[in-house]
Formats: C-alpha cells, structure tokens, sequence
C-alpha cells in the first residue's frame, strides 16, 4: 500500500498527485520532486548502457529513514513516482511492479479517453478509484 | 454484429477483414462530412478541413503511441521510432507493414507504402489523383501524433503519384 502516488509528465510537472491525507502533504511534494533527479539519472545511465531491453520498471529510486521511493517511466517519458512506507516490509518487488503496471494501464486508459486533453491534470473518477485501491486506508 | 462473431469461430484472419472494414467506411464518412464544399470560393475552405482531419488523426495518433509500445522501452532514438510507425502502428490500424523506409540521416524520412489500404478502394493507376491527398490527411495526423507521443516533434505530408502507392514525408524538427 503506497502512502504517496505521483504522475509526472515528460516536461516534469505533475499530472496527479495524491498522498494519504493525515500527512504533511507538502514532504511528499518535494520527496517526489526530488525523486525526478534520481529517475532522469537512471533513464540516462540506461541510454548509456548497450543494453537490448529496457525495462519500464526504474525499482527502488532512494530510501529514507521512513520510506522508501520506486520509480517507473513510459514508452511517453512519463513518470510514475511512488512513495512506501518503510516499515511495510511485506510489500515486495513483484507487489511494486504490479502496482505500476496498473498505473500504467490506467494511465493510458486516460490518455485514450476523448475528453481528455494530453498535458492536463488527470480528473477521471476511474483512474481516482484505481488509485484509492492502491494507498493506504486512513479511517 | 452477427457476421462479425461468425468470422470470429472461423479463424484469426477472417474476424481482423471483419474489424478492418469498419474503419475503412469511418475513414470515408470522416471524408466526405469534413469536406464539404466551401461556398465562399478561393478561402482556406479547402485548407480548413484538411486540417481537421489532420487534427482527428494527430489526437488518435497520441492516444495510440501511448497504448501500442510494448512493455519495454523500446524507443531509444529517432529511428526506432521510426521503425515502430512503420511495423507495430501499422500493423494495428491497417493490419500490413509499410513496405518501404528510406532516410537522408538528417531528419528526413521517407515511408512507401505500395497498397495502403484506404487507397485500394478507389482504383488503380491515375484515375481520382487530385482526390487522394484528403484520404491521407487523417494518416498524416496519425503519424504525427505517435511520434508527438514518443517525444518527437514532426511535420507530415503525403503524396501520391500512382493510386494505391502513396507516400509519407517525415520530417523530424530540432528543437
């Protein structure tokens, strides 16, 4: 269960963002927006690396004392940022990538939807929903 | 949709003619609506619904880089996105490959393709040439909106000697 979910777009605004509500908001902001360095680090190095596949999936982007940072970038060069808490030591790797690949399908369920403006802050019900499965359950 | 679920059973091929067709008759409908005739001659009538077209097929072009790729990152450099227009976003809207891609290395692209499948239905050869660039209008759109999507700006345009050969220009802009 994440505490915190960002959608980044390729020129590094935010699309959605979303942390659980009982906590400064505005640490998860900046953890997030620290994070995009780490992440156009790793997508450099993987430029670099005579590597045939890429995978969309970038892991663990750096832990902190209380939580830890996974990062994950389309095919669009949009970023999925999300942020977990340390002592939830149950959630593994395959539970993270699961995750994001939800994210993704929903992501580009959005981009498809007629309504939707490509650069937009994301208001779909569907993704919102698809989301509040994924963080923690406050109250 | 009775048909449509016949073919299905029958095989693979038969239910993609099936779902190939539909977009086909759109495609032409989509033509024939946008492009009616100007009652003010000489404007930018003509001009107006082109760009109409172009604009349909650029949102659709987006929407569809997005879903296409492939769970890899597989678009490192302006000629893998090249290759992905011309095998995988071909393949899913016209159910063929692009049959010819040819560059100068500077940016500019050149992508042949000898049958496009919207061209085939109004004959061969150079009957209905001054007709066919609004048939590739929304093609055009298309291609420039899964670039935009891999992050590629571009500027399209299609020509067509010989029905149903035609061609597309890419052109890669430097930012």
């Amino acid at each position: 269960m994440a505490v915190c979910i960002a959608v980044i777009a390729k020129e590094n605004y935010p699309l959605y963002i979303r942390s659980t509500p009982t906590e400064n908001e505005l640490k998860f902001h900046y953890m997030v927006h620290t994070s995009l360095d780490v992440v156009d680090e790793k997508i450099s190095a993987m430029g670099k690396a005579l590597v045939d596949q890429r995978e969309l999936y970038l892991g663990l982007l750096y832990p902190t004392e209380d939580y830890k940072v996974y990062g994950y970038v389309t095919n669009s060069k949009v970023k999925f940022v999300m942020v977990v808490d340390s002592s939830n030591t149950a959630l593994r790797d395959n539970e993270i990538r699961s995750m994001f690949r939800k994210l993704h399908n929903s992501y580009t369920d959005v981009m498809c939807n007629p309504f939707y403006n490509p650069g937009d802050r994301i208001q779909s019900r569907a993704f919102e929903n698809m989301v509040t499965s994924m963080m923690i359950q406050v109250c | 949709m009775g048909s449509g679920g016949v073919a299905r059973e029958r095989g693979g091929a038969r239910r993609r003619m099936a779902d190939a067709v539909l977009f086909e008759f759109l495609h032409t409908e989509m033509v024939a609506e946008l492009w009616a005739p100007d009652p003010d001659p000489g404007s930018g009538g003509k001009k107006k619904s082109l760009s109409v077209l172009e604009g349909l097929g650029f949102r659709v072009g987006q929407a569809l880089g997005e879903r296409l790729p492939r769970e890899t990152l597989a678009v490192r450099e302006e000629l893998d996105a090249l290759k992905f227009l011309c095998k995988d976003l071909w393949a899913a809207t016209f159910q063929k490959h692009m049959d010819g891609l040819r560059t100068n290395h500077q940016g500019t692209y050149v992508l042949q393709d000898n049958n496009f499948p919207l061209l085939i239905t109004m004959g061969s050869g150079s009957q209905y040439l001054e007709e066919a660039p609004k048939f590739l209008a929304f093609t055009c759109g298309l291609l420039c909106g899964a670039l935009h999507t891999l992050g590629f700006q571009s500027l399209v345009t299609a020509s067509v000697t010989s029905l149903p050969a035609c061609k597309f220009q890419v052109v890669i802009q430097k930012s």
